[in-house]
């Protein structure tokens, strides 16, 4: 009884009692770390949130295809309505029908499943391996710096479909790597492939990160209380690169769901005849059947295709803005 | 400056070789140009495969090989592509030009369109224009050139003449000239240069519309316009002398890298609108595995990218006083 009085006498007397720090400031600190912060902001960019819900309830169809799709893959409908191919959406078929009567709807789910794991495969390894030289060439510089700068240059003096399509003819006759490569023509390949060229991109933005953060008073602390090389580079400078390899790495995902269907677009990607088509092999159809006017054909994938994209471009655009505010130029 | 550029230019030779002959080593791995030979002609007998190995330079090693390329590809001995045996340059050279018309008129309308709409959006910040330019742009740049080609040609080819009666297609959606016609019409050109074009700028507006708007707005920010500004310069003149001139500089080196991406960049739209250009030529090249056809077009892509980047970096130390080159 006399603790409670003795509470309530020292609440009622508060104010002439000795304030705080805290109190004096009239803040109330709480500590955040910087990734709550990026997250927070994240979460109030809208359209970043917005596009990752609706690629989310994407990739949870795509997933689930077994379930979501409507048919088996490449399963070929008995005819609708008389007609045995190129049936126009109806409800037996939501996206209407290919040459072969098989479910565009049900194609493109499975399709989806084809590019996002190149897309997804291909944007993991490449932030692994362009991570890896990238704080190498950065902080330790050198001939590994020279080598990746002059290989980027390299391949930058040509274009991407230019530099993939020799090199997938060149590393098809090296029998030597076909352990790595698999099937020309594999999704195997094709993911291995464009590693090859992504890496690259995220290697020197690693790189760039990485010069900037070892001239900065943390790392040089660190370095001056005797840290080992290994211990500066992944306990300080790859931490806080973080913000711009996830960036990349969206960068990656949508580069490789685009140069895949590129390719398979031309015939050069994911071989349809082993059973599993890319959006990009359902492009390729759709172009065949432009001057029939199959309007279905390239409509339907073509829309998920940019929506998919679009949503992964607008959550790197978002990650961007939750890593580095002050980049944030005003983005409406 | 002159002498920082005689010194890259110096530099530019050493990398032109090393590039081919990687280039070079490259494709010749990936393609045998012996089995290219007789997949289209296939009854040739020993004496000729023989016969074309040697005028080819396809006997020694494969250093052996280049050098001999190298020879006659320097004094201008192109040789003859392996399908249909044509002379290599004369394709070559209408490719260049058809792919220079399209890419240069597309580029041209797209970046003054780009920077258009990014001005206004950099001056008008946080208005309406501004957040429609900028989901624009973002949608612009999640279409891959291949699907607004695809839904253009549908648009174009089947549905627009069909919606509105129309006897013939409102414009026509491949090729250059309709089949059949000879020497140089304009308007019929530029007829068939609008679906194209349309494809290749969308891309472009939607990437220079963002790089201006940011760029302005990092400018519109610093201090020398409050000095402009406090002198009592108009608004237009410090809008246009001040503040444009200063945000154009590092738009202006960029679209100096993408004019000279042009030569080898437009291979999807040439393809799909069957626009005979470099893009169309490297692609047929490439399915013959012509090794004749594909050498040349490299070293044309690997030129125009080194001297663009030249001019890249000579445009902005000249146009941005703070930078020196030496």
């Amino acid at each position: 009884m006399t603790d409670l009085l003795h509470t309530a006498e020292a609440l009622t007397a508060a104010p002439s009692a000795e304030p705080t720090a805290d109190e004096l400031e009239g803040l109330n600190v709480e500590s955040v770390s910087p990734a709550r912060m990026a997250m927070r902001r994240f979460v109030h960019h809208r359209m970043a949130m917005g596009c990752l819900v609706v690629f989310l309830i994407i990739a949870l169809f795509i997933i689930l295809a077994p379930w979501t799709a409507r048919y088996p893959q490449s399963h070929s409908l008995p005819p609708i309505d008389g007609q045995s191919s190129f049936v126009s959406p109806n409800s037996k078929a939501w996206f209407g029908t290919d040459e072969l009567n098989r479910d565009l709807y049900s194609r493109v789910i499975w399709g989806g499943r084809v590019s996002l794991f190149i897309g997804l495969s291909v944007a993991l390894t490449s932030s692994i391996l362009g991570t890896i030289t990238g704080a190498i060439a950065g902080y330790v510089g050198g001939w590994i710096d020279d080598i990746l700068m002059r290989t980027t240059d390299l391949f930058l003096a040509f274009p991407l479909l230019v530099s993939l399509l020799v090199l997938r003819n060149m590393f098809a006759k090296v029998h030597q790597l076909n352990w790595l490569f698999g099937e020309l023509s594999s999704i195997r390949f094709i993911i291995v492939l464009l590693s090859l060229v992504t890496w690259m991109g995220v290697a020197r933005i690693v790189r760039g990160v990485v010069l900037s953060l070892k001239e900065r008073e943390f790392v040089e602390a660190s370095r001056a209380i005797g840290s080992k090389r290994r211990r500066i580079v992944w306990r300080h400078l790859i931490p806080n690169a973080i913000g711009p390899i996830l960036v990349a790495m969206t960068t990656a995902v949508v580069a490789a769901i685009v140069t895949e269907s590129t390719l398979s677009f031309f015939g050069y990607g994911v071989d349809p005849s082993q059973g599993k088509s890319s959006w990009g092999n359902l492009l390729e159809a759709a172009r065949g059947t432009v001057q029939s006017g199959y309007w279905w054909i390239a409509l339907f994938p073509s829309i998920v295709f940019i929506i998919t994209i679009l949503c992964i471009n607008f959550i790197g655009d978002g990650l961007r803005d939750a890593f580095d505010p002050k980049q944030d130029k005003g983005r409406a | 400056m002159l002498r920082y550029v005689s010194r890259r230019l110096v530099w530019a030779v050493p990398t032109l070789f090393i590039v081919t002959f990687l280039v070079f080593v490259a494709i010749r791995i990936g393609t045998d140009p012996v089995a290219s030979y007789l997949r289209l002609n296939p009854r040739a007998s020993q004496a000729k495969i023989q016969q074309y190995k040697e005028v080819n330079g396809l006997v020694g090693t494969i250093p052996q090989q280049y050098f001999h390329w190298l020879r006659h590809f320097v004094t201008g001995d192109w040789g003859r592509s392996i399908k249909g045996s044509r002379p290599v340059w004369p394709e070559l050279k209408n490719a260049l030009a058809n792919t220079l018309v399209l890419g240069i008129f597309a580029t041209t309308i797209g970046i003054s369109v780009g920077l258009f709409i990014g001005t206004i959006a950099a001056i008008r910040q946080y208005s309406k224009f501004d957040s429609v330019a900028s989901t624009g742009a973002f949608v612009g740049l999640s279409i891959p050139p291949y699907i607004s080609a695809i839904l253009l040609q549908l648009l174009f080819a089947v549905y627009i003449t069909k919606w509105f009666n129309l006897s013939e297609p409102l414009l026509p959606t491949s090729g250059v000239y309709p089949p059949g016609h000879s020497g140089f019409d304009p308007m019929l050109r530029l007829k068939y240069l609008i679906l194209p074009a349309t494809v290749v700028a969308i891309q472009i507006i939607a990437v220079y519309s963002r790089y201006m708007r940011a760029s302005l707005l990092e400018v519109k920010n610093s201090e020398y316009l409050r000095t402009a500004r406090a002198k009592g310069i108009s608004e237009k003149r410090v809008l246009v002398n001040h503040t444009m001139r200063n945000a154009l500089i590092p738009v202006v080196t960029i679209a100096a890298l993408d004019i000279g991406a042009i030569v080898g960049g437009l291979i999807i739209t040439e393809r799909i609108f069957q626009y005979p250009g470099m893009g169309n030529y490297f692609l047929t090249a490439f399915e013959n595995g012509d090794f004749p056809q594909l050498m040349p077009w490299m070293v044309f892509v690997v030129i125009a990218v080194i001297m663009f980047n030249l001019l890249a970096d000579v445009l902005y130390a000249w146009l941005d006083p703070r930078i020196r080159l030496d």
